[in-house]
């Protein structure tokens, strides 16, 4: 078991299952798909992301450096969490990007979902945590793997 | 961070609970970065990177809908993104179907909540907004409230103005506040660079392709790129202009750059030279092989990978009239030297609308037209935004409609090569 402590972007407490990216994340590419036909599971879309591709996100603990890509990636987020369809948590090894960061507080703002942000977990995070881990996230920005 | 009494009491509600909502939106946005106080969007015009009416996107219109139904509207007019849907495109029957009955459901919708919340006219649908015929020109230094990766990334570096890579929505609430938080690149030392990129390539290297191999190594940092001069020279001409164009689009979607600096050549580089790198800036050097690494390490994930290209997309972002002239000529010399007069694989040059009727004005528009080349307004990737486009065997230059879609890249030789019936 390992501990590891970041920054609160958004507050909140959860327990899921990792799902993890070693790349950037391009929410678009990631989530268009899915929440376009209504995919349940919300299967990765993006093809240039071997980590996730076709890996269900829904309810998952998605653990990623940064997202990268379209700037529609915070409404993108926004949407999945006004329809329910967010991961359990999002916890970036790096400081978090302008985009996510959109899509974090607009969720946290504008909508009831429930999505714990943490950023700033270091390089050390995604080197110990892997895919099917069980990851759990206190208030504090504590997030403990394993 | 520090309010004026002005935003403090929008914040406390002096305009409703909606502005009060998108004020502390901002703010949250802005504690994220660090930003201490809130600065006024000075730009004459917004963007949007929200176009399109989906169905499945139904909350974000919601809101919209929250927000004009408070009575607020952006406080600028804007311009948006493409439009996802034009009837000269190629389609089929069943592609028709699923666009307009199924996927753009809320097309209309979302159209009349723009036009309430201030767009700047029908034809302000581009993500090229920056072209002269558009109009969304921002001077050096002012300060936006856009979203588009590449209109950002282009505003920033080419342009000189301040705008960070704002989400959708995000920046429709700074236009709307008239004021946006201060961080990253509206301030001098988040416009550092923090990479140095040597161009040694043996000749000019494709803009999609080194902007693709630059995004996908500095992410969001600040490039700072040598070795250009010998090809774009020291000025910003039509032909230096629509190379960055393009090689920015790339470095923001294959990446998340939303600034780059080019020697001798961007704004703030001809002003402050080398002294804009950050002590410790790391070094990529891009070299023919390099290059190649890359363009080798994209999946094609075309159903059947040899199949013969059926749709060619060209203009993503949208094209210049500059660009649209060219392609135009060189289509017309390939067809030539192969003895035919119409493209070998149906083609679509895409251009803003306002550029679209400029080229119609010369006899460019009517020679495209013989050839088979349709020229739309549309934006290919909405277009290419749903499954039935993965049967598809589409080809393209762009190296973002390649990262979001089924699109196969190829270089704009091989793209030449291929329409005009070359290499199948």
């Amino acid at each position: 078991m390992r501990q590891f402590k970041g920054r609160v972007v958004v507050p909140g407490t959860c327990t899921a299952e990792a799902l993890v990216s070693h790349g950037g994340f391009n929410t678009l590419a990631s989530y268009q798909m899915a929440l376009m036909f209504g995919d349940k599971k919300v299967r990765c879309g993006d093809q240039n992301n071997l980590d996730l591709y076709k890996r269900p996100m829904a309810g998952k603990a998605l653990c990623l450096p940064m997202t990268i890509g379209s700037t529609t990636g915070g409404m993108v987020l926004y949407a999945a969490c006004a329809m329910g369809r967010q991961p359990a948590c999002m916890l970036f090894s790096m400081p978090i990007d302008s985009l996510a960061a959109s899509g974090a507080i607009l969720g946290a703002v504008w909508t009831d979902a429930s999505m714990p942000v943490v950023d700033g977990l270091g390089e050390e995070f995604l080197d110990c945590v892997a895919t099917g881990m069980t990851v759990t996230v206190g208030e504090d920005g504590v997030v403990i793997v394993g | 961070m520090y309010l004026t009494s002005e935003q403090q009491a929008l914040l406390d509600g002096s305009r409703g609970e909606v502005m009060a909502k998108i004020v502390k939106t901002l703010i949250m946005y802005g504690e994220t970065f660090g930003a201490e106080r809130m600065v006024p969007v000075t730009g004459e015009y917004g963007h949007t990177v929200i176009s399109f009416g989906l169905g499945v996107m139904e909350p974000v219109y919601d809101l919209f809908d929250q927000i004009i139904g408070a009575g607020i509207a952006s406080g600028q007019r804007f311009t948006a993104d493409p439009r996802p849907l034009d009837k000269s495109v190629p389609s089929s029957l069943l592609e028709n179907l699923v666009f307009r009955r199924f996927m753009y459901s809320e097309q209309e919708r979302f159209e009349a909540q723009l036009q309430r919340l201030g767009i700047k006219g029908d034809d302000a649908y581009t993500c090229a907004c920056y072209l002269d015929e558009v109009g969304n020109l921002p001077k050096k230094g002012d300060v936006l409230s856009w979203a588009e990766s590449s209109a950002v990334v282009y505003a920033n570096s080419v342009l000189g103005a301040r705008c960070n890579r704002n989400s959708g929505i995000i920046e429709l609430m700074g236009s709307i506040a008239g004021f946006v938080p201060e961080f990253g690149l509206l301030t001098d030392e988040g416009r550092k660079a923090t990479w140095m990129i040597d161009v040694t390539c043996s000749k000019k290297p494709e803009a999609q392709l080194l902007g693709s191999a630059i995004g996908m190594r500095v992410m969001e940092e600040v490039p700072y790129v040598r070795g250009l001069d010998r090809w774009l020279g020291g000025e910003l001409t039509d032909d230096a202009t629509a190379y960055l164009k393009d090689f920015g689009a790339a470095t923001a979607s294959n990446g998340a750059v939303g600034l780059y600096h080019i020697d001798g050549l961007t704004p703030e580089a001809k002003e402050r030279g080398e002294a804009l790198i950050a002590e410790g800036a790391k070094t990529y050097v891009i070299d023919d092989a390099e290059l190649e690494r890359v363009r080798r390490s994209y999946p094609v994930i075309w159903k059947n990978p040899k199949s013969k290209p059926e749709l060619c997309f060209v203009g993503c972002p949208h094209l210049s009239l500059a660009q649209l002239e060219t392609w135009t000529a060189d289509v017309e010399r390939g067809l030539n030297a192969r003895g035919r007069e119409r493209v070998a694989v149906p083609t679509v040059f895409t251009a803003p609308v306002r550029v679209i009727r400029e080229f119609q004005k010369g006899d460019g528009y009517m020679r495209a037209k013989r050839m088979g080349i349709v020229l739309s307004p549309i934006c290919p990737l909405m277009y290419m935004n749903n499954p039935l486009c993965k049967l598809k065997a589409v080809i393209t230059s762009s190296n973002k409609l390649r990262t979001y879609t089924s699109a196969k890249y190829e270089t704009e030789a091989d793209v030449l090569d291929i329409i005009c019936g070359g290499r199948r």
